[in-house]
């Protein structure tokens, strides 16, 4: 093994200094607000936010769980997103994809192309916006929160290069035993892609949960706001949270104001950090399967 | 392709299962993407809720005007929109490649899959989560940051009404949320590298330094070429999910953040101007094409596989 020159020495130290701060750097803002809903009102005004809690109270999470609150109604709205579009999604996706992946189909062709020059062209917002509301209906519903995100193009070439990654002579194979093409998506090709459908359903699942652009254009009624949206609503103008039944006959000076936009926004991204541990690797792996086209 | 009605009618015969599968698929994209396109035309038109598209009559280039009347603001959002996406895209990829340099030099196993694991974190949550973060800093009287400038015993600065401060704000948050997910591609790109280059170099006597400089950099500038391209060729897109997150309707700081795309949402939303966002619109979509179209074709003379087409 070769002695390591001083320079060598120097960068590594750099890359260990380098990704520690960056780490820190990373984690330090979730601290931040875990701290500030868990942080006296009175002290944050004294004082302001900071890193760590203090004069720890839960006097936050109480107002925001509360009776009347509206993040139990912006939640099942997410959840529903969340669940019902993954599943929609990845079902639209996942039968375009296997059918554009087979390649002795000459309609394939076209068709992707027709898929691809959409990520060329677009006529912008404003005559999404009319089509989706004055043509399709697509309005204070949660359909509204669903259907215009059913395919991402994107993910459905990733699909799609899954799908062409199996090796045709299973396929062939399946075909000289007498499999039609029903067969070959359902018993073959769905079980071997596996991989590739939990890591689109995954992209797809975290676009549906952080999403707010359909929700600002499409839905005005309030009982309607998913999660991102009330997280909105509550930063701009605490006033909003305040309206909502019961708990405007609290007085206004003790409402936990600043700890209330912490800990609301704590829930909405709670159920991420927690499940992220666990599905990290496919984010990273979807990735790089991402950047090889087929 | 297609060579007659008969060989298609024969073909949806042939293959119905493939033709039943892709039909919602196509229905879902002539609607929400191939309607639109052709609603382009309402940027010629004097729009009008009753008649709809294409009941509404034409007004030829009247939509138009606001080019020669507001000529200080369209530069003013046209210059802040490829001036920040510039940024992004230069300082950006800097640092993601710099990132999975560095990371590629951790042998701390430990070490390097929880750093990894931490840097890729700010990628999941949306822009209005990272408000919120960026509003615990950077609140004027409650803030970490005039927190920190006040036990310095400097002044405190209102950050959200300085337009002056924010090309840097929004450069550092673009960073800090996606420079930990794009150095992963870098990093794939970097164990694609031949590892036998590394041990003759080794052979020779070279340091980790000039290693890195003359086998990793030139082994991934493929990767970073092509990222590059397609990049820029989306700079006249600006992310719209970004700024209207961070900024909203903050007009103290749209000198130096309001995008193209932002001005045309208020356009439509706030001042319900459909004539003007949509010739804005369009504008943007036909120049932003002949950038997509013109990078796509650079990157297929490069590398046929990367390109979408």
């Amino acid at each position: 093994m070769k002695a390591y020159t001083l320079s060598d020495k120097l960068l590594s130290w750099l890359a260990y200094l380098f990704m520690g701060l960056f780490s820190i750097a990373a984690i330090i803002p979730f601290m931040t607000i875990v701290s500030t809903s868990l942080t006296d009102e009175q002290y944050i005004r004294a004082h302001g936010f900071d890193i760590f809690p203090h004069a720890i109270t839960l006097d936050a999470y109480k107002y925001v769980l509360g009776r009347g609150s509206s993040i139990i109604g912006a939640y099942q709205v997410t959840l529903f997103v969340t669940f019902v579009g993954t599943a929609f999604s990845l079902l639209l996706t996942t039968m375009m994809g296997f059918a554009l992946s087979r390649r002795e189909w000459r309609m394939s062709v076209p068709i992707s192309f027709f898929v691809y020059f959409t990520m060329l062209f677009n006529g912008g917002i404003v005559p999404w916006y009319i089509v989706t509301t004055k043509y399709l209906h697509l309005y204070d519903s949660l359909a509204a929160l669903i259907l215009p995100y059913a395919i991402n193009a994107f993910n459905l070439i990733v699909l799609r290069s899954f799908f062409s990654t199996i090796d045709n002579a299973i396929f062939e194979a399946a075909r000289i035993d007498g499999a039609n093409d029903l067969k070959l998506l359902f018993n073959i090709a769905l079980p071997l892609a596996m991989p590739g459908l939990a890591t689109i359903g995954l992209f797809y699942s975290i676009s549906y949960w952080n999403d707010w652009w359909l929700s600002l254009m499409l839905i005005s009624d309030r009982e309607l706001y998913p999660l991102q949206l009330l997280i909105r609503a509550i930063t701009s103008n605490i006033s909003y949270a305040t309206s909502s039944g019961a708990n405007a006959s609290i007085a206004a000076a003790s409402i936990p104001k600043e700890g209330v936009k912490m800990a609301t926004t704590v829930l909405t991204i709670g159920p991420i950090i927690l499940l992220y541990p666990l599905l990290q690797r496919y984010f990273v792996k979807g990735l790089t399967i991402g950047s090889v086209k087929g | 392709m297609v060579r007659s009605a008969k060989w298609f009618m024969a073909d949806v015969m042939r293959n119905r299962f493939l033709y039943v599968l892709v039909l919602p698929g196509i229905v879902f994209f002539l609607l929400f993407n191939y309607l639109p396109m052709a609603g382009i035309v309402v940027a010629f038109k004097e729009y009008r809720m009753d008649l709809g598209i294409f009941g509404s009559p034409f007004n030829g280039l009247d939509n138009f005007r606001f080019l020669t009347v507001d000529t200080a603001s369209v530069l003013r959002v046209i210059f802040n929109t490829l001036f920040l996406n510039t940024l992004f895209i230069g300082i950006g990829t800097a640092f993601a490649v710099m990132t999975a340099i560095l990371i590629n030099e951790i042998r701390l196993t430990w070490f390097k899959k929880i750093s990894q694991s931490l840097i890729i974190l700010p990628n999941f949550i949306s822009w209005i989560i990272v408000a919120v973060f960026a509003y615990n800093f950077l609140n004027t009287d409650f803030g970490i940051l005039n927190g920190w400038l006040s036990s310095l015993g400097l002044p405190k600065i209102s950050w959200y009404s300085s337009a002056e401060w924010w090309p840097a704000i929004l450069v550092f948050l673009y960073i800090w949320k996606s420079a930990g997910f794009s150095s992963i591609i870098y990093l794939a790109a970097i164990m694609g590298i031949d590892q036998e280059q590394y041990e003759s170099a080794d052979l020779d006597g070279a340091n980790k330094l000039q290693q890195i400089w003359h086998i990793t950099i030139p082994g991934i500038s493929k990767t970073m070429i092509i990222l590059l391209l397609l990049a820029i060729g989306r700079i006249f897109y600006g992310d719209f999910g970004m700024i209207y997150g961070l900024v909203g309707d903050n007009s103290l700081l749209f000198s130096t953040t309001d995008v193209i795309d932002t001005y045309v949402f208020r356009a439509l939303r706030t001042l319900n101007d459909v004539g003007m966002s949509s010739a804005i619109g369009l504008l943007q979509s036909l120049i932003g094409f002949l950038f997509v179209f013109a990078a796509n074709a650079v990157v297929r003379k490069y590398d046929r596989d990367s390109a979408l087409f």
